[in-house]
């Protein structure tokens, strides 16, 4: 994989996780189980999304800058293809709006359903704690959009952490009924985890220019910051056992194909439109 | 002071337009009626949700995505701001919950209305917000300071919400056939319920009397419907879209427009619950309230068990 | 600020004071619920400074709020009345004399 398409790979998948997670808790909207933690869910839902379109704006200029040959190849979507060969530049939305699941490289476990607010924080707190040492990571890459990206992320990623481990502790040190939940959410979400750290060829390719970084280097620490919140939370640690993984490369859950029917059905019902 | 020496004091600070406080003496009624409108809009607010919510996850752009986000949750503030006011009045917020689930309480009946096309977020923004807005203003300067309060704050982040609605409509009206075609479906759809926001003719209206004298109402209903109407034909007439009353029309001596009839079967119909959507609406907030029960004593439950390590700790040290 | 009946499953009230940027004084915004402090701030984070309202909270749980009787405001408030000798205009220096 040459580094303008592992670049673009990478940045897509990031772009990705934001809009998939951002609209998984967007689904919270409106019921929530108090007013106060609907509004708190929203802004978090409104960072990854806010994440989510400057990695897209940043994808789309690096596509756009790449040979028509290239163009034409990488994205399966016919409707991408033809502003392809009409010369058209591309942007963030016919990255979000127009690529069906396969070309989608959000990792698996942002895709999994709210089912209830124990899987809700769960699915949380294994990003949060993960973004919150990727992006420190990532803000010391040596491409500068990125790594600006990446700093204004940190701050938000914090308070995501604060939020997603503070709702473990409570779920999990709460009563009899929350503690079952939340322990159940997190041993089916953990097999999940795994594909956080696996390294595809878009990431060795971008780790080896010093964009990226060994992702696999970030679990020790990750393991750590889950089992003291998880010791808090009075959580048993699930055994590591299989982990699911293919998102990455574009072979999801069945979920994420009824995401984007629902996310992209404007624009596929009214194609070419300005909304 | 005896009864009537307060009841004569309260009138006197309503007549000299000073406002009343949570702790200040007030007659029965004036809370009573205070919390059964306060709550009625805080309602209103949280059931308003859910028709643009339906559209959070279908929004066409990402762009839109963010701003309805934030649109949304804007009304959940609303509501927080607006049931925190009716909590100073002496009710909880889940008494509150519980008139609203209950059907005992009512909320806005335009909420009841369905939203089938993408249009439907620009119509709500424009016509919804933009008659609330209509209704908010005065509403600042009520004679009881926290709803005085919370409306100002109310109003100062509504301001965005009718813009984005209308730019939706702006965008539509100048797209593709199609897409004006959807922005006048939508305008036919909500024009006639957004006029049935300002509540009966004052003829018919039992409260408004009273709640003018109170400074709880500062402009009757026909008052505000027809101050929403002159403002709004024009603002059509820059979209092209047409407003679907044959009877309007300017009129020259009025310095208004006149218009049509509004259906008052139609409106108390809604109101009694036979809404294309009421059934689904208040469901949705009962199974949120439900669903979310756990979740609210799993807080409690830590937060108390925190507290007794907290002074276990502190009475050993 | 509000009266709270009690409720056991209702997360207790707390009133929310934000300093709206550096210099100036904690301002009451508004209140909300939470299970404990620590929530009630980050509540009001979320609710009360969507829009850059505040660098700084403070939150007190309504119920430890103790507020004068507004019955006995003339009695508290109107004897300042006529105190005017506490306010600098009351004192006339000519206009000569500078930086007082």
């Amino acid at each position: 994989m040459n580094d303008q398409k592992a670049l673009l790979q990478y940045t897509l998948r990031l772009a990705d996780d934001g809009l998939i997670l951002g609209h998984r808790l967007g689904e919270w909207c409106g019921h929530g189980p108090i007013l106060e933690q609907d509004i708190a869910l929203t802004n978090t839902s409104l960072d990854h999304l806010g994440r989510a379109r400057s990695l897209y704006q940043y994808a789309a200029a690096v596509f756009n800058a790449l040979p028509v040959a290239d163009k034409a190849a990488f994205f399966t979507s016919v409707a991408i293809q033809k502003e392809v060969a009409e010369e058209t530049a591309i942007d963030e939305d016919d990255l979000a709006y127009l690529r069906d699941g396969w070309d989608y490289r959000n990792v698996l476990l942002v895709e999994q359903p709210n089912q209830d607010w124990a899987y809700t924080v769960a699915r949380s707190f294994f990003y949060d704690s993960f973004n919150s040492l990727f992006f420190k990571e990532l803000s010391k890459s040596t491409d500068q959009t990125l790594a600006s990206i990446a700093e204004k992320s940190l701050k938000e990623v914090t308070y995501h952490l604060r939020w997603s481990s503070e709702w473990c502790v409570r779920l999990g040190d709460g009563t009899d009924e929350s503690h079952a939940r939340m322990q159940q959410a997190i041993n089916e979400l953990w097999a999940y985890t795994g594909e956080l750290f696996t390294m595809n060829d878009a990431d060795a390719a971008v780790a080896a220019q010093g964009i990226g970084m060994d992702l696999a280097a970030l679990r020790p620490q990750w393991k750590e910051l889950v089992t003291s919140v998880f010791e808090e939370a009075t959580m048993a640690m699930p055994t590591d056992a299989w982990m699911h993984k293919g998102g990455k490369d574009g072979r999801h859950t069945e979920y994420l194909g009824y995401i984007l029917a629902e996310l992209q059905f404007v624009q596929r019902a009214y194609p070419g439109m300005e909304w | 002071m005896t009864v009537h020496s307060f009841q004569e004091h309260f009138d006197k600070k309503i007549g000299s337009d000073v406002s009343i406080e949570p702790r200040d003496w007030m007659p029965d009624d004036y809370r009573k009626t205070l919390i059964r409108q306060i709550s009625q809009h805080a309602h209103s607010e949280i059931i308003g949700m859910l028709p643009e919510g339906n559209w959070i996850s279908r929004a066409p752009s990402l762009r839109r995505k963010a701003v309805l986000l934030a649109k949304v949750q804007d009304e959940a503030g609303h509501g927080l701001y607006l049931y925190s006011a009716a909590e100073t009045l002496g009710i909880t917020r889940d008494e509150l919950y519980d008139q609203l689930h209950s059907g005992k309480a009512k909320y806005s009946s335009i909420f009841n209305y369905p939203t089938l096309t993408w249009a439907d977020m620009g119509a709500i923004g424009w016509l919804v917000d933009g008659a609330a807005i209509m209704n908010q203003v005065p509403l600042c300067r009520c004679s009881y300071g926290p709803y005085a309060r919370a409306m100002v704050r109310v109003c100062k982040e509504e301001s965005f919400h009718q813009r984005q609605g209308y730019e939706i409509m702006l965008t539509l009206s100048n797209g593709a056939p199609m897409q004006k075609k959807m922005a006048q479906d939508a305008l036919d759809r909500w024009w006639w319920p957004s006029l049935m926001m300002f509540g009966p003719p004052d003829a018919e209206s039992g409260n408004t009397e009273q709640s003018m004298r109170w400074r709880i109402k500062r402009l009757t209903n026909d008052e505000l419907r027809q101050k929403f109407i002159d403002v709004t034909v024009e603002q059509a007439n820059i979209l092209g879209l047409t407003i679907p009353d044959k009877n309007l029309k300017w009129n020259e001596e009025r310095g208004h427009y006149d218009s049509g009839v509004i259906n008052w079967d139609e409106f108390w119909n809604v109101v009694k619950g036979n809404g294309p959507c009421n059934k689904q609406r208040l469901d949705a907030r009962k199974n949120a309230w439900a669903d979310g029960q756990w979740v609210r004593d799993a807080a409690m439950a830590h937060a108390e068990k925190r507290k007794a390590r907290k002074e276990k700790a502190a009475k050993a040290a | 600020m509000a009266q709270q009946t009690t409720n056991k499953n209702e997360w207790p009230l707390w009133e929310v004071f934000i300093r709206s940027k550096a210099g100036l004084d904690h301002k009451h915004a508004g209140s909300l619920h939470a299970a404990d402090a620590e929530m009630a701030i980050e509540n009001a984070r979320d609710v009360y400074t969507r829009r850059m309202e505040g660098v700084s909270i403070w939150v007190v749980e309504s119920k430890n709020i103790h507020a004068s009787d507004p019955g006995e405001s003339e009695s508290l408030y109107d004897p300042a009345n006529d105190k005017i000798y506490r306010h600098p205009t009351f004192y006339n220096l000519p206009d000569a004399v500078k930086y007082m």
